[in-house]
């Protein structure tokens, strides 16, 4: 008979079992009957005869039902009738585990989609970043990645390397469009051949670039994003063949890249080719991120080897023009440092994710312990019940899977609503992680997520179960029956394992609590280091653009920036305007080159590189950065190409000893050039966040004459960031009056990325902040539920023994004595539990030493301070249920029970 | 629990055999099966009564017998238990293995006889 009708045709066929045994019965009681025997006698009779009815009865209805199945069915109805009886404990428990399995499903789903899944490309193993190393380039040690290449050495290697199938180079750009809705400026990424090819992702609609439209006479060609199609174009298929205006030059849409399509970590609006004229490369121009896909089979340290070679053959091919030595790199031992894409986009940020997945794991085992913590309590109360199920002749596998599955029920339960924390947790994280996490477009609760969830609901539920299932499945029938719980107070061994739970309960808060303080510690020590400027929040910035094509001469350049300084400095509730070719923690570097003191022998021959800036008139006093000696530029200094220079006061220090000594002195990039004298020394400003070292930086005026080129040429940052000293910084009102400002001198100029100085702080110290509200949150919960499993445990305690302290206060013991006793208790353990947490703190916080500053992972304070504040703790949480103890009233607690 | 032993006193089908056998012959309710496998065998066999339903039920989900609603010969209700047809093939199956059983069984304590 099939399953499901057995199922409905149940109630019959029992019906017609007892139907068919109570006939049966009285049929033979009726013939007993007539051989003489009274009625009631001949029933009793007939049902001794027919044997035991009730169990015949079952055994005749377990013919109709898969007894494994049901039985557990039974459990489980049981168990949830008995969670249903106790809402409280139910409730407690679900909202602990539903937040803890939801937090970490939220973390895993990050770290799944950031660390683990494989890069959205074909075969992503085949990729690989081109880095170089050069450890012999003076100076450079400030570039933390290594090197980047040169377009020379692009072409190098894509024409002679034996390991790639294909590579390329691409750096990000920004580019005006014109000519579609109002003038905006646009991410582009500028692209060489091999680039697209080594991704392998075919586009959504038309074809690539070409190797042809790189071609520095050809047409220029590009190709849009996704997203930038459907802002711009509406997802129109027919776009393919139309042109747009970029940078007042006409460009053609050669096709469009699928959704979700980005060039490593980056996102862009359109894909320009880089058209280098082969002819007149240079070596130098170290700026392009490489990418290429090796052949297949070929390792990274095979292509490492095989390119090196390459690099001789480069030195032999190029030259940084007429009367330089090409072979001076050899200087530099260049040597490429090819590494994963997978580790090149990830970066730091694994190190971060890994410490908040052992956060918010952590906090989850504390979460289990308190709720183990509450289930030995309830099979405590449940022993006697246990105990006479046992006599009668339950196995202890059966009454352990009882136990077991009130938890794992409890488990799935809460994994069911931590579904929704962790969707909520997710959309949390994603909002306060990180600007710069890598891949967030890619996270999302999927399938892993959930199996994930899953899995963790059972581990856990069998964790926290396991101990009272392990504990009370063999109950000792003997003991519980015969009115232990009479005795005066628990037995040793009945609290030892809450004990323990306990301890190690308040080892691990230590662990977290310890890891928060040390963030904080790292934060305020962050914090207190002066990052070279002053009252971020009142600084507004834009970066502003002139494109070569609408702006062909560099000195109208500079006046156009002039202008606009102007203008933006007229805006009501603006104190000062200025600007620069980067603002301090934008994250990126202007220039590298040497610079030469005058009268300074150098070890080797040549002047370490150093960070060069351009600044204009007013941009020290507009960002709070203060001159320690001279003075700012002026425009007639800048209009008048005077050969005059801003340093460092670190670069200051070095060569003259102190800054105001550095006034006057000379200094020089190359031999061929004048002498540059220092007008001033600025304040040291910490370009790359306060946690590095603030490089020694020379300022450039915003126009000089191009140290780079042999005719003379006018050089200056077409691309810079405004910085706008207001009260009003922040606030739409204010970017609306800068973007009126820009307009007013040309308008076709659009102001991007509009933010203050505080948000680009904020931003350099979001590793930090993360991981320190992440860890603080952990810190929080656990010292919570580390306070309620120590209330809990004493409590408890109290509960236990209230006969004892009845009998004790009937002595004449003094409650302060009484209350102390419970204090006591409480302080052992976490005394105890502080012990053990303290050596795995110091273990544990090795592994977070790269995220700490100005701090060791050791700091004698946070490890005063942390076990001071779990005995404060321990103290508060056991204090109420002691009072509790000493209030109890001696003639009650011996007449009770 | 998971219990599916019928509780036979006799080898393992025969119950079953008898069951069937005799409810080829007519159908029957409960207690006239009993009854009739005690008379039939001259009280030889001592089957437990309350034994019987379980096995039944068993023969009723392998769909060897029916069941109806009927009354008792003192008109109480009752369900009266038919063989159906696979019931007869089962049985003709069981009895012609239970004779190469039985014959086997024979022929080697008549050898064992001295």
């Amino acid at each position: 008979m099939n399953p499901l009708p057995r199922l409905f045709s149940r109630t019959r066929r029992y019906t017609d079992i007892d139907i068919s045994i109570e006939e049966h019965i009285q049929e033979r009681a009726d013939e007993l009957e007539a051989e003489g025997m009274q009625r009631k006698e001949a029933e009793q009779t007939a049902r001794r005869e027919f044997g035991n009815v009730a169990l015949l009865q079952q055994r005749s209805r377990e013919q109709w039902q898969w007894p494994a199945l049901e039985s557990l069915l039974t459990d489980l109805k049981l168990t949830l009738r008995r969670l249903r009886k106790s809402p409280g404990f139910a409730i407690t428990v679900l909202l602990t585990l539903a937040i803890g399995i939801g937090a970490n499903t939220a973390v895993f789903s990050v770290i799944d989609g950031v660390l683990v899944k494989p890069l959205p490309y074909p075969a992503p193993d085949q990729l690989v970043s081109l880095w170089l190393n050069a450890p012999g380039a003076p100076g450079l040690a400030n570039f933390q990645n290594g090197l980047l290449l040169s377009p020379s050495m692009y072409f190098t290697f894509s024409e002679h390397n034996q390991a790639f199938q294909s590579l390329g180079v691409f750096a990000p750009d920004t580019a005006n469009v014109t000519g579609l809705a109002q003038p905006e400026q646009v991410h582009t990424l500028l692209i060489s051949d091999g680039v697209l090819q080594s991704f392998a992702i075919p586009p959504a609609v038309g074809r690539w670039l070409s190797h042809e439209d790189q071609d520095p006479h050809a047409a220029k060609r590009v190709i849009l994003s996704y997203g930038y199609w459907q802002r711009r174009f509406g997802g129109d298929g027919s776009v393919v063949g139309r042109s747009i205006q970029l940078d007042a030059q006409t460009a053609e849409i050669v096709g469009v890249m699928p959704r979700g399509f980005r060039v490593v970590d980056r996102d862009f609006d359109l894909l320009v080719p880089l058209q280098f004229d082969r002819g007149t490369l240079k070596l130098a121009g170290f700026g392009y991120n490489g990418i290429g896909r090796l052949k297949p089979g070929i390792s990274i340290s095979q292509a490492n080897a095989s390119v090196f070679p390459l690099i001789e053959t480069w030195m032999h091919s190029f030259s940084n023009g007429p009367g330089t030595n090409p072979f001076y790199y050899r200087l530099w031992k260049i040597s490429p440092s090819f590494r994963s894409l997978k580790e090149q986009v990830i970066g730091n940020v694994s190190g971060v994710l890994w410490v908040v997945m052992a956060t918010v794991g952590l906090v989850m085992l504390i979460a289990c312990v308190n709720i183990a913590n509450l289930l030995l309590v309830r099979a405590e109360s449940r022993q006697h019940e246990l105990s006479i199920r046992a006599a009668l002749g339950a196995g202890r596998a059966r009454i352990a899977r009882e136990l077991l599955m009130e938890s794992i029920l409890l488990g799935l339960i809460g994994g069911f609503f931590a579904i929704g924390v962790a969707y909520a947790g997710l959309r949390l994280l994603i909002e306060i992680g990180p600007a710069n996490l890598p891949r967030l477009s890619e996270v999302r609760l999927d399938d892993r997520s959930l199996l994930f969830t899953f899995a963790i609901s059972v581990i856990s539920g069998l964790l926290f179960g396991s101990i009272p299932a392990l504990k009370y499945a063999h109950s000792h029938a003997a003991a519980a029956l015969s009115g232990a719980n009479r005795t005066a107070s628990a037995s040793r061994t009945r609290q030892r394992s809450r004990n323990v739970l306990v301890i190690a309960q308040v080892a691990m808060a230590l662990v977290l609590l310890v890891s928060a303080l040390l963030m904080i510690r790292t934060f305020a020590s962050m914090r207190s280091i002066d990052p070279g400027f002053s009252d971020p929040a009142h600084v507004a910035t834009a970066r502003i653009f002139v494109p070569e094509l609408l702006i062909a001469d560099p000195v109208q350049v500079t006046h156009i920036q002039n202008e606009i300084t102007e203008k933006i400095a007229a805006v009501p509730g603006v104190a000062s305007v200025g600007f620069s070719a980067a603002a301090p923690m934008e994250g990126f570097d202007p220039n590298w080159d040497e610079m030469g003191v005058e009268g300074k022998m150098y070890p080797g021959g040549d002047p370490p590189m150093r960070l060069f800036n351009y600044v204009s008139p007013g941009f020290f006093h507009t960002m709070g950065t203060s001159l320690l000696a001279g003075r700012e530029y002026t425009w007639d200094d800048v209009y008048g190409l005077r050969n005059n220079i801003i340093v460092s006061e670190n670069f200051a220090r070095d060569n003259w000893g102190s800054a105001s000594a550095a006034i006057g002195k000379r200094i020089r990039q190359f031999s061929n050039m004048p002498w540059q004298v220092v007008i001033g020394v600025a304040q040291d400003v910490h370009h790359n966040g306060v946690d590095e070292k603030a490089p020694e930086i020379i300022y450039w005026p915003a126009m000089i004459q191009s140290p780079y080129t042999r005719k003379p040429t006018i050089d200056g940052p077409r691309a810079a960031t405004f910085v706008v000293r207001s009260k009003r910084a922040g606030s739409e009102a204010l970017i609306a009056d800068i973007q009126r400002s820009v307009w007013s001198v040309n308008g076709n100029l659009p102001v991007a990325n509009p933010a203050t100085m505080q948000d680009i702080y904020a931003k350099s110290m979001a590793r930090t902040s993360f991981t320190l509200a992440m860890l603080a949150i952990a810190g929080t919960m656990a010292l919570l539920l580390g306070i309620i499993g120590i209330y809990g445990v004493i409590s408890y305690a109290v509960s236990q023994r209230t006969r004892e302290i009845g009998i004790r206060l009937a002595l004449g013991a003094r409650k302060s004595e009484l209350k102390w006793m419970f204090v006591r208790s409480a302080l052992v353990l976490t005394a105890t539990g502080v012990a053990i947490g303290v050596v795995a703190a110091a273990i544990l916080t090795q592994s977070i030493k790269s995220l700490l500053f100005g701090i060791s992972p050791l700091d004698p304070l946070t490890y005063v301070a942390v076990p001071l504040v779990l005995c404060g703790a321990a103290m508060l949480a056991s204090y109420m249920p002691a009072c509790r103890a000493a209030g109890v009233n001696p003639v009650q607690a011996l007449r009770a029970d | 629990m998971a219990r599916t032993s019928d509780n036979r006193d006799l080898f393992p089908g025969a119950l079953e055999i008898m069951i069937l056998q005799s409810l080829r012959r007519k159908p029957m309710h409960g207690y006239a099966l009993v009854k009739h496998i005690k008379q039939v065998s001259d009280d030889l066999l001592q089957v437990e009564e309350g034994s019987l339903y379980p096995a039944v039920q068993r023969m009723l989900r392998e769909g060897l017998l029916d069941s109806e609603e009927g009354v008792s010969a003192k008109g109480r209700p009752t369900r009266i238990y038919r063989l159906t047809d696979a019931g007869i093939r089962h049985l003709e199956r069981e009895l012609s293995s239970f004779g190469k059983m039985f014959d086997g069984i024979t022929r080697v304590l008549a050898f064992s006889k001295p």
